[in-house]
């Protein structure tokens, strides 16, 4: 039996409070996800459970059980607050997967901070932005990443502690620049946990904006209400489950399921910090017997690439159930992974912005390959005629994909951009951007995006911020950005310019052009392919038609050209 | 050919200028490389011997270690 039972009975007597319920939660309480997924479990009796299973490239492993969470993030809270840390301020991850990112992700949250997570892979100007939005004050980072902050941070003035966790003693360090090691400080065995509330802010997630700078999400506590249910109904996870979430905690995905959900059920987490192998990642199920896998369609798509021979040396029974996030899940995938796995993944739809999961395939429902299936309770989800934005009653007409807002992971603002959270907001819907559709069993269907929006591999990239990144390039004169079909990762970043004049392409332009946006921004955002043109197509008044390039890349009906300018 | 491909690896991928990588040390396992940059280091491949790996045999596993790499370069040069 799974922990959701029957779906039609749970919509009928559904309220939050339940989740409120189960977590001890009243009201007005005090409400901190640092002390519910560490100190909380340690007083419910698990504390010598296993928290963490972290294993690194090398194979090096490490595991934590949740009283070594609770000291280490107590440890390192107490730290923070020592050097003058204190509620509120924006303290930004900018770290492998290491386990100090996890036992920081609770330490910034204790002390009533708000936790900024961002990807490591992230460029120095990708960095900078962020943390300039933000107002940063403290960034905790690893040497290895230290360039890219040292590079940035005079333009800064608000970053004022530069915490390194892998601190050689024989290097020194330069201003503002301060160690933390672990293994070198007492661990702090009681810490004054900050007392938010349910409003409080929690953390800052930064996500890319059509046409503007990245804007950040900012969440609060009391998304942990939404993080909790959804955990234990949509990914199942039970007691005795050992769980692998594979996204990196700079995206929402890492924090909300791949930390906060399940250490607030007190489930063990297995982290790899490891790039993308498939005989990797299958011996790595294999080792720590993974019950309860969430991954993405771009990855299970490059284990279908690698075939089924590379499956066959390992022995994955252990696997329970499957789900999947980030990008539009094909029914290939979910065909494959039953004949392979012998269970189907179970897609979930969500964003940043919602901060938990609010469409999913659940268990014990049947799985229609290719469909997101239906809301979790207590979510009200529609599609909206896009002119007058009212509920599409006909099934299988498509339309805006919206829900109706307040459901307690909700996104509370965007940091320092009011006019934009307000235009999320239409005729009472909060509107995700997406289109779809609903069938008539009351299944919906992603369709695409609303906007120019690029999803690779489950990544949101913005036309826009790559296309300014490249105008910076020397040799750019004009640039366009649109997504590219992909096998793999459904969409990439294709790069159509002109040089300035007098220059000439060739490829060792091209190769340059990406190396630049790889560094400036990151490689997700690096365009996989870099078109040099005459001239970009652009309308009479001189704006660049994206839409026709996005088209030819596609193979669509380029519509109307009316108001091109040149042929 | 190794040589010039770590360095080239190198001056490109590494953030660190203390770190430091032989041709046996894993690049993609270890993160210098990803996925996505992958495509960049299989332009520089393509251009810099005169070669075209078919997309198939640029995998992870191909490209772990500049070792790998030379191995799966010599296969195209001619």
């Amino acid at each position: 039996m799974s922990n959701l039972g029957s779906y039609d009975n749970r919509l009928k007597n559904f309220d939050w409070s339940l989740g409120e319920k189960e977590l001890d939660y009243k009201g007005g309480d005090v409400i901190n996800i640092g002390w519910y997924c560490s100190d909380r479990i340690c007083q419910k009796g698990s504390g010598e459970k296993i928290a963490l299973y972290y294993e690194n490239f090398g194979g090096k492993e490490k595991r934590f059980t949740f009283n070594e969470v609770r000291l280490a993030s107590n440890t390192l809270g107490s730290f923070l607050n020592n050097l003058g840390l204190i509620n509120e301020d924006r303290v930004c991850l900018f770290m492998d997967r290491i386990p100090e990112l996890y036992f920081s992700f609770l330490g910034i949250l204790k002390i009533g901070a708000i936790v900024q997570p961002l990807f490591s892979a992230f460029g120095d100007e990708s960095l900078f932005v962020r943390l300039e939005d933000a107002q940063t004050r403290a960034i905790i980072t690893q040497r290895k990443h230290l360039c890219k902050v040292r590079k940035i941070r005079d333009k800064l003035p608000n970053l004022e502690f530069i915490i390194i966790v892998d601190h050689v003693g024989a290097k020194e360090l330069e201003e503002k620049e301060f160690s933390f090691n672990l293994k070198a400080i007492p661990a702090v065995e009681i810490m004054n946990i900050f007392p938010t509330k349910a409003e409080s802010a929690s953390v800052l997630h930064y996500t890319s904006g059509t046409t503007g700078q990245p804007k950040g999400v900012r969440h609060v506590h009391y998304s942990l209400i939404s993080q909790y249910l959804t955990t234990k109904w949509v990914l199942d996870l039970q007691d005795s489950d050992i769980y692998w979430c594979t996204a990196d905690p700079g995206w929402v995905t890492g924090t909300s399921y791949g930390i906060i959900g399940p250490w607030s059920l007190g489930i063990s987490l297995c982290v790899l910090d490891s790039g993308f192998s498939p005989p990797t990642w299958y011996k790595f199920i294999e080792k720590y017997k993974i019950s309860v896998w969430y991954t993405a369609p771009t990855a299970i798509r490059s284990l279908m690439k690698a075939g089924v021979r590379v499956v066959e040396g390992f022995d994955l029974t252990s696997l329970r159930y499957l789900a999947s996030v980030g990008e539009p899940l094909n029914s290939e995938a979910v065909i494959w992974s039953q004949s392979v796995f012998g269970k189907t993944f179970h897609d979930t739809y969500w964003q940043t912005e919602t901060g938990s999961i609010m469409i999913a395939n659940f268990p014990e429902m049947k799985v229609k390959p290719g469909s997101m299936c239906k809301p979790f309770p207590g979510i009200t989800g529609v599609v909206l005629d896009p002119i007058t934005f009212e509920p599409i009653n006909e099934s299988g007409k498509i339309g805006l994909i919206a829900f109706k807002p307040d459901w307690p992971a909700m996104l509370r603002s965007y940091w320092n951009k009011d006019e934009k959270y307000h235009e999320k907001f239409v005729n009472g819907w909060f509107i995700t951007g997406d289109k779809g559709r609903i069938d008539s069993d009351g299944y919906f269907w992603f369709i695409g995006r609303d906007d120019d929006i690029i999803n690779t591999g489950g990544h949101l990239v913005s036309p826009f911020e790559v296309e300014s990144a490249l105008l910076e390039h020397p040799a750019v004169g004009e640039s366009a950005v649109v997504a590219k079909p992909d096998e793999v990762s459904m969409e990439v970043v294709k790069a159509f310019i002109t040089l300035k004049q007098g220059l000439t392409a060739n490829s060792d332009l091209e190769l340059e052009i990406m190396n630049f946006i790889r560094k400036k921004l990151s490689s997700i955002a690096m365009p996989q392919e870099v078109e040099f043109m005459d001239q970009l197509p652009k309308t009479r008044s001189g704006k660049i038609m994206r839409r026709l390039l996005h088209a030819k890349e596609w193979g669509e009906e380029i519509g109307d050209i009316s108001t091109l300018e040149n042929d | 050919m190794k040589e010039l491909i770590l360095t080239y690896i190198v001056k490109e991928y590494l953030e660190d200028e203390d770190e430091e990588i032989t041709c046996d040390t894993p690049l993609i396992s270890s993160g210098y490389v990803d996925s996505f940059s992958m495509v960049s280091l299989l332009v520089f491949l393509e251009k810099k011997f005169k070669i075209k790996i078919p997309p198939s045999r640029a995998t992870p596993e191909a490209f772990n270690s500049v070792n790998k790499i030379a191995d799966l370069v010599n296969q195209y040069v001619e």
